[in-house]
């Protein structure tokens, strides 16, 4: 899960972790209340959408007066951003953060993430943050500086060190560095957090070192030992079609295609989608209905398909396993009575008590084409596509 | 032969009361794998069908001997089952559950690195020997005795991959599912040393997907170390990009990750990769029947 900016330095606030001073505001007027409070110019406007780029995508507005806050928070809420993360329809702007502008000498990045090759926690930091980090990973590699911890040691004075010493920090930086971290890593473990960022993390010319930006994803699956988190989640930050797919525990990621599908596990859900498009067809999306998936489940994966407008025609492909197929026949049935389908569906399916499922989709008196293999179900499929 | 599960290995069920526990349980037996044990928490003395329940994992390996877990426990407490077989000093521990929290495997996968372990999964089918044990929720129906391994990081698609195999005449040796979940236990390279090493095993199957570094991994050690044919195939080319955490995974993951990345990884190690999924069966028969 994702949460804004402005929500990740609370975090970091509550951590300890030093952000420079500001708020929330959802209208030009609240900008303004919020830029009074802090006592000087400039101040900057940050649009809050859960993607990044957003400096570069004009996102990031420094205002030296309160006409140019009014000015610019008009301009930013409402707007459409579009920054290389977003996709080309970009994120509408709802809220923006208003902070102190800082005399800022240094921009550093820190980054802590699970490293699945290890096993263990990788914390990043360079002395080249700011926007171009990526471009320093890929050119410059060695301006990185990466660690590796193991939870179950913790992170150690010693991990420590490797940062401070490789990245020549001043001593009054090197303990603020290392207070920062510390507390970073805590958070990071307390809350089960996929992604901790900050780029940049800025030395000001008073010597300070203060979180300009922070980023903090979480694990969806250790979710369920953090309400608190859960309120921070935003729905006008997610495609409607995947927050109604989510009420039911299915994973949904909707496409531009036509073809719409539904299938029984993550990898097989992709090879499908690939084999649409080998088949001269678009995936209309990416529906896994998972291992344990009820008839409630598929019914409801299949009326969120059909709602898409966009679809065409419909391909399941299932191959019982954890799900047996008379369950599955048994939720497309009573989909398929309860929605009105008005496109042409084609039904693969293998595994578990194949036979019985079969016998539930022909003894419904409905108009499911079924197919024998993947290869004829591509080509039923890629059929209706072109028809 | 085969690797790692076969006729004698003896599996207790964790988690073997629950709803999926006890329908895969069942299975199992009906396939005619020696099911020994069951541990439920708080159950032990009951029975489920004919197979003793017990509280404790320790208890269950002293009482029936067992030398295997398969692990049904949901995911709020499966990290803790893990950690329990391995404490237990089981050889071998088969985790089906999906969705454990990925600091929880982080502590498992420290805990398995001073033990003798192997842990299989979590969120995978498990592992299968044709004809002898199947230690998981695959369909066994599917399967055939024979010379071919199969290691895939997915679920169903290794379902797809070995019914084509077993339509094509082709059987298995063994086959595993390592997983989808970023951190597991067994890796495609310890998988494919195991087929490598294993006399009865004559080509291999390798199925991966997009995300992470273990496909191009794999096709490093297979370029080195693997002199049985292989064949391969990577779910994913047209899937929706920038599904991504922001710069730190860019960052170390640098350009692997996408599927045409482990393709090239893979063809460049000498793998035979396989584009359209349907064709996959007659491909092995094609590349395989050289080799065996």
């Amino acid at each position: 899960m994702k949460i804004h900016e402005y929500q990740a330095k609370e975090l970091f606030s509550k951590y300890g972790v030093t952000v420079p001073r500001g708020g929330v505001a959802f209208t030009a007027h609240e900008a303004l209340e919020v830029a009074k409070t802090l006592g000087g110019y400039p101040v900057v406007l940050k649009a809050q959408i859960h993607a990044g780029g957003r400096g570069k995508g004009g996102g990031v507005k420094l205002a030296f007066s309160e006409e140019e806050v009014k000015q610019y928070a008009s301009e930013l809420i409402g707007m459409r951003l579009v920054t290389h993360q977003t996709g080309p329809e970009g994120k509408i702007v709802r809220k923006i953060l208003v902070e102190e502008g800082l005399p800022i000498v240094q921009e550093l990045y820190l980054g802590m993430l699970p490293d699945r090759r290890t096993g263990t926690i990788a914390i990043m930091a360079s002395l080249a943050g700011g926007m171009d980090i990526e471009e320093v990973a890929a050119k410059e590699p060695e301006k990185i500086i990466t660690v590796n911890v193991d939870p179950l040691l913790g992170l150690q004075p010693f991990h420590i060190r490797q940062f401070v010493y490789g990245l020549k920090l001043s001593s009054d930086i090197a303990k603020a560095f290392t207070t920062m971290i510390t507390n970073l890593y805590r958070l990071f473990i307390d809350y089960d957090c996929s992604l901790v960022e900050i780029n940049p993390l800025v030395i000001t010319s008073d010597q300070r070192l203060i979180a300009l930006d922070a980023k903090v994803n979480f694990d969806d699956n250790g979710l369920f030992r953090h309400k608190d988190i859960l309120a921070y989640r935003d729905l006008d930050e997610e495609d409607p079609f995947e927050v109604e797919a989510s009420k039911y525990n299915l994973n949904y990621i909707k496409m531009d295609g036509n073809i719409g599908n539904m299938v029984n596990g993550a990898g097989l859900a992709m090879a499908t989608m690939d084999l649409i498009k080998l088949a001269g067809a678009e995936p209309a999306n990416f529906l896994d209905v998972g291992g344990g998936a009820s008839a409630e489940m598929v019914e409801n994966g299949f009326r969120i398909i059909l709602s898409d407008p966009n679809v065409k025609g419909v391909l399941i492909n299932i191959f019982g396993g954890i799900l047996r197929c008379d369950v599955l026949a048994q939720g497309i049935v009573e989909a398929a009575k309860k929605v009105e389908v008005k496109v042409p569906v084609v039904i693969r399916m293998e595994g578990t008590n194949v036979e019985k499922g079969r016998e539930i989709l022909q003894q419904s008196g409905l108009n499911l084409i079924v197919a024998t293999d993947l290869n004829d179900a591509a080509q039923k499929i890629a059929a209706i596509a072109k028809s | 032969m085969s690797i790692w599960v076969n006729a004698e290995t003896r599996v207790l069920v964790q988690g073997i009361t629950g709803r999926e526990g006890q329908f895969h349980a069942r299975q199992c037996i009906a396939y005619g794998t020696k099911v020994v044990a069951g541990v439920t928490p708080g159950k032990g003395g009951q029975y489920m069908d004919e197979v003793p329940v017990f509280n404790t994992v320790k208890e269950a390996v002293r009482e029936t001997g067992a030398n295997c877990s398969l692990i049904f426990v949901p995911p709020t407490f499966a990290a803790d089952a893990i950690l329990e077989s391995i404490d237990a000093g089981l050889p071998l521990i088969v985790a089906i559950t999906e969705g454990i929290p990925v600091l929880d495997m982080m502590r498992v996968k420290g805990a398995l690195k001073s033990s003798s372990s192997r842990l299989i999964g979590p969120n995978c089918p498990g592992i299968i020997t044709p004809g002898q044990a199947k230690v998981g929720i695959m369909p066994g129906h599917i399967h055939r005795p024979g010379n071919i391994g199969v290691v895939s990081r997915s679920g169903t698609l290794t379902y797809e991959v070995v019914h084509q195999l077993t339509l094509q005449g082709l059987g298995q040796s063994t086959c595993i599912g390592i997983g989808g979940d970023p951190i597991n236990g067994t890796n495609f390279i310890d998988c494919l040393k195991a087929f490598q090493e294993d006399p009865e095993t004559k080509g291999i199957v390798m199925v991966g997907e997009i995300g992470g570094s273990a496909e191009e991994e794999a096709a490093e050690f297979v370029k080195t170390f693997v002199t049985k044919p292989v064949v391969g195939f990577v779910a994913g080319l047209t899937a929706p990009p920038g599904r991504r955490m922001g710069h730190a995974g860019a960052i170390i993951s640098g350009s692997s990750g996408t599927a045409q990345a482990k393709i090239a990884a893979m063809e460049a190690a000498g793998i035979a990769v396989v584009k359209n999924l349907g064709h996959l069966g007659e491909l092995c028969k094609e590349i395989f029947s050289k080799a065996t």
